[in-house]
C-alpha cells in the first residue's frame, strides 16, 4: 500500500469521521484573526507545533491583507478617482493577498495535513467565520 | 430507448423521454448553477449574480428620477444663460458633480454590504454542541450572547438564529434584506439596499457630492433668478420667463436640509469610527460615570478613524455570488438533529411557494422517509428545505427609513403560509419559551417550507 495518499484517492475511500472549527479571534478587534488554542479532536493527529504554526502564518497573512498601509491608502484614493473603474483591470490588495493564503493553504493540506487525513478548508470558503478541518477516518483497510 | 447499451444521448430524445430523475440530472448538470440563485437572503441579483440590491427597492429609481430630473433641467434652462452671463465652468462643475453622484449612487445601491453567508449545518452543529453541555434530549437553542474582550472592553456577541452563528463584532442582522450584514450602518431605503463595511464609502461618497450637487444647483439658480430680476424686470416675471428654475428651487430648498444634515452626521460617524447603528443605541456612550465605555474600535485620532473607514482595504465579497454549485454534493446528516439542507429558496418566493406545496403535498404522499445518507451517485435536483427561522431580531437596527434614522419596525412578512409546519411551529412556540423571550413581537417563528423533486432528501423530522 502507497504511504501517500493524494487527496482525490483519500475523497474516495474515507468517510468524515469529524469536523473541528477553529473560531475567530476577536480580541484585537474586528480584524480577521483565528484562535491558536489547539483543539483537543486534533491532539492524536497533528503535533501542537505545527498547528499553531499554520494558525499564525495565516492570521499574519490575514493581517497583511487588512492592514492600513501607504499602499492600500494610495490604492483607494487612485480608486475613488477613477471612479472606481480601476478595479475591473486591476485586483485589490486584499485579492492578491487571498490568493496567497489559498496558495498556503493548499501547500499546507499537501505537505502537513493531508498525510495525517486531515483537510483544511480555506476560511473564505465558510466567510472567514471558521478555518474548517475535516478529519477523515481511513477505511481503505475494510474495503 | 435501450436502457441496457451506452449509446449516445439525443437531446430530442431528452425532452420526449419520460420524466426520470436520470434525465433530469443530465439536464440539471449540463447547466450548472450559480450561487446567487440559491442564496437564501432576501436579495435581488442581476448581470448573473454580479449586481446585488435589495428586494424592497421600490425608492431607488425615485432617486435616481430626482436628481436626473433636477440635474437635467438645471442643464437645460438654467446653464444657458448663466454660461453667456456668467462663465462656462458652471455647466462643467455640474456634469461633473452629476457624474459622481450617479456612479456613487449605483455604486453604493449594487454592492454588496458586506453579507455574511449563512453557518453551513456543521458549523452550526459544532455551536450547539459546544453550549448544549449537559446533554438533555429536549432541544435547547444556544444563549444569545456570549461576551469577548476587545481592546480590554466587554462586547456582546449575538447569536443570530437566522444565520446560526454567533454575529462578529459590529455586525447586525438586517430583517429586510434578511442577512447578517458586517459593520452594518443602516439599511437606506433611498438607495435600495443595506449600507454596511463593503459599501460605506460609496454611501459617504454618495451624500457629499449629493450635497455639493444640491448646493451648487440651488446656488445657481438664484444667481439666475437674480440676475435676470436686476435686468429691469422684477421677480415675477423673473420667474415667468424660467418656471423650471422654481421647481429645481423647490427640490433642492427641501433637499438640502435633510442631505447636508446626513453628511454632517456620518462625518461625525466617520471621525469617531461608529456606524449609525451603534450611535443609536447608545452602545459605547459613557453613561456610567466612573467606567468609562468609550468605543473600542475608535483609534483616537480623527484622521486615522477617516482614514481606516474610507480609504482601508477593501473586503471582498464573502457570499460568493458568481461561483457554482458543487454538481453532486452528498448531503451529509446534521450532527444535531436539525433539518438540514442546502438552503433553496428562489427569488420570487411566492410563485415556488404554490408551486411546492403541491409538490409537497405529492412528496408527502409518495415518497418513503428518508433519513441518513444518500447515495452519492444520487445526483442532486431540487433539494427539499425545511428552515425554521426562529426569533427574528426585532431589536437590530434596519432602519426601514434609513436616512432619517428611525427604529424598524419587524417589517418581515412571509408571504407564503407553511402548508402543514402550523403544529410544529406550535411546538416549537410551547416547547420553547426562549423563543419568545427572543422578541417582543408575536410573530416569532416562520417555517419556510420550499419543496422539489430532489429524491436525495434527508428529513429528519426531531424538531422535538
Amino acid at each position: 500500500m502507497a504511504e501517500t495518499h493524494s487527496l482525490q484517492d483519500m475523497r474516495q475511500q474515507v468517510a468524515v469521521a469529524a469536523k473541528v472549527f477553529i473560531q475567530r479571534d476577536y480580541t484585537n478587534g474586528t480584524m480577521c484573526q483565528f484562535q491558536t488554542k489547539f483543539p483537543s479532536d486534533l491532539e492524536t493527529k497533528i503535533d501542537k507545533q505545527q498547528f499553531e504554526e499554520t494558525i499564525r502564518t495565516l492570521n499574519n497573512l490575514y493581517a497583511e491583507a487588512e492592514k492600513l498601509s501607504s499602499q492600500s491608502f494610495i490604492e483607494g484614493c487612485l480608486a475613488c478617482l477613477t471612479a472606481y473603474t480601476v478595479f475591473l483591470c486591476m485586483e485589490t490588495h486584499y485579492e492578491k493577498v487571498l490568493k496567497k493564503i489559498a496558495k498556503y493553504i493548499q501547500e499546507q493540506n499537501e505537505k502537513v495535513y493531508a498525510p495525517r487525513g486531515l483537510l483544511l478548508t480555506d476560511p473564505i470558503e465558510r466567510g472567514l467565520r471558521v478555518i474548517e478541518i475535516t478529519i477523515y477516518e481511513d477505511r481503505s483497510f475494510s474495503r | 430507448m435501450k436502457n441496457c447499451e451506452y449509446q449516445q444521448i439525443d437531446p430530442r430524445a431528452l425532452s420526449v423521454s419520460p420524466q426520470s430523475a436520470q434525465n433530469h440530472a443530465d439536464k440539471k448538470l449540463q447547466r450548472p448553477r450559480r450561487k446567487w440563485q440559491v442564496f437564501p437572503g432576501k436579495n435581488r441579483f442581476f448581470c448573473d449574480g454580479r449586481l446585488i440590491l435589495a428586494r424592497q427597492n421600490g425608492i431607488l429609481p425615485l432617486t435616481l428620477g430626482l436628481i436626473i430630473v433636477t440635474s437635467g433641467l438645471f442643464f437645460a434652462f438654467d446653464c444657458p444663460f448663466l454660461v453667456t452671463h456668467l462663465t462656462v465652468f458652471i455647466p462643467v462643475i455640474g456634469g461633473v458633480l452629476f457624474m459622481f453622484v450617479v456612479a456613487s449612487l449605483l455604486r453604493t445601491s449594487f454592492t454588496d454590504p458586506g453579507i455574511l453567508p449563512r453557518a453551513t449545518a456543521d458549523e452550526a452543529a459544532d455551536i450547539e454542541r459546544q453550549i448544549d453541555t449537559s446533554g438533555s434530549s429536549t432541544y435547547r437553542p444556544p444563549p444569545r450572547t456570549k461576551e469577548i474582550l476587545i481592546n480590554q472592553q466587554v462586547v456582546k456577541l449575538k447569536y443570530c438564529f437566522t444565520c446560526k452563528m454567533f454575529r462578529p463584532p459590529r455586525t447586525s442582522h438586517c430583517s429586510l434584506c434578511d442577512n447578517c450584514v458586517e459593520r452594518f450602518d443602516h439599511h437606506c431605503p433611498w438607495v435600495g439596499n443595506c449600507v454596511g463595511k463593503r459599501n460605506y464609502r460609496y454611501f459617504y461618497s454618495f451624500i457629499i457630492s449629493l450635497s455639493f450637487l444640491t448646493s451648487f444647483i440651488f446656488g445657481c439658480v438664484i444667481t439666475h433668478i437674480t440676475l435676470r430680476s436686476q435686468a429691469g424686470k422684477n421677480i415675477v416675471q423673473a420667474i415667468q420667463e424660467s418656471p423650471a428654475s422654481v421647481v429645481e428651487l423647490v427640490i433642492c430648498f427641501f433637499s438640502i436640509w435633510s442631505i447636508l444634515g446626513l453628511s454632517g452626521f456620518h462625518t461625525y460617524l466617520v471621525a469617531s469610527n461608529l456606524t449609525t447603528n451603534e450611535d443609536i443605541k447608545g452602545s459605547w456612550s459613557s453613561k456610567r460615570g466612573a467606567e468609562e465605555s468609550g468605543n473600542p474600535y475608535s483609534y483616537n485620532n480623527i484622521i486615522t478613524n477617516c482614514c481606516v473607514t474610507l480609504c482601508g482595504p477593501m473586503p471582498p465579497s464573502l457570499i460568493d455570488r458568481r461561483g457554482f454549485l458543487p454538481p453532486d454534493e452528498v448531503i451529509s446528516v446534521a450532527a444535531a438533529s436539525e433539518v438540514e439542507l442546502p438552503p433553496f429558496i428562489p427569488k420570487s418566493e411566492a410563485n415556488m411557494c404554490t408551486q411546492s406545496t403541491k409538490d409537497a403535498l405529492e412528496r408527502m404522499l409518495h415518497s418513503t422517509d428518508l433519513h441518513g445518507l444518500c447515495p452519492s451517485g444520487t445526483p442532486k435536483t431540487t433539494p427539499m428545505v425545511l428552515e425554521v427561522l426562529s426569533a427574528p431580531e426585532t431589536k437590530e437596527l434596519s432602519l426601514s427609513s434609513g436616512c432619517s434614522h428611525q427604529l424598524a419596525r419587524q417589517a418581515v412578512v412571509d408571504p407564503c403560509p407553511p402548508f402543514s409546519k402550523n403544529n410544529r411551529r406550535d411546538s416549537l412556540h410551547s416547547i420553547n419559551p426562549a423563543f419568545r423571550l427572543a422578541s417582543p413581537s408575536p410573530t416569532l417563528s416562520r417555517s419556510v417550507l420550499v419543496l422539489g423533486e430532489g429524491p436525495d432528501i434527508v428529513f429528519s423530522p426531531q424538531q422535538h
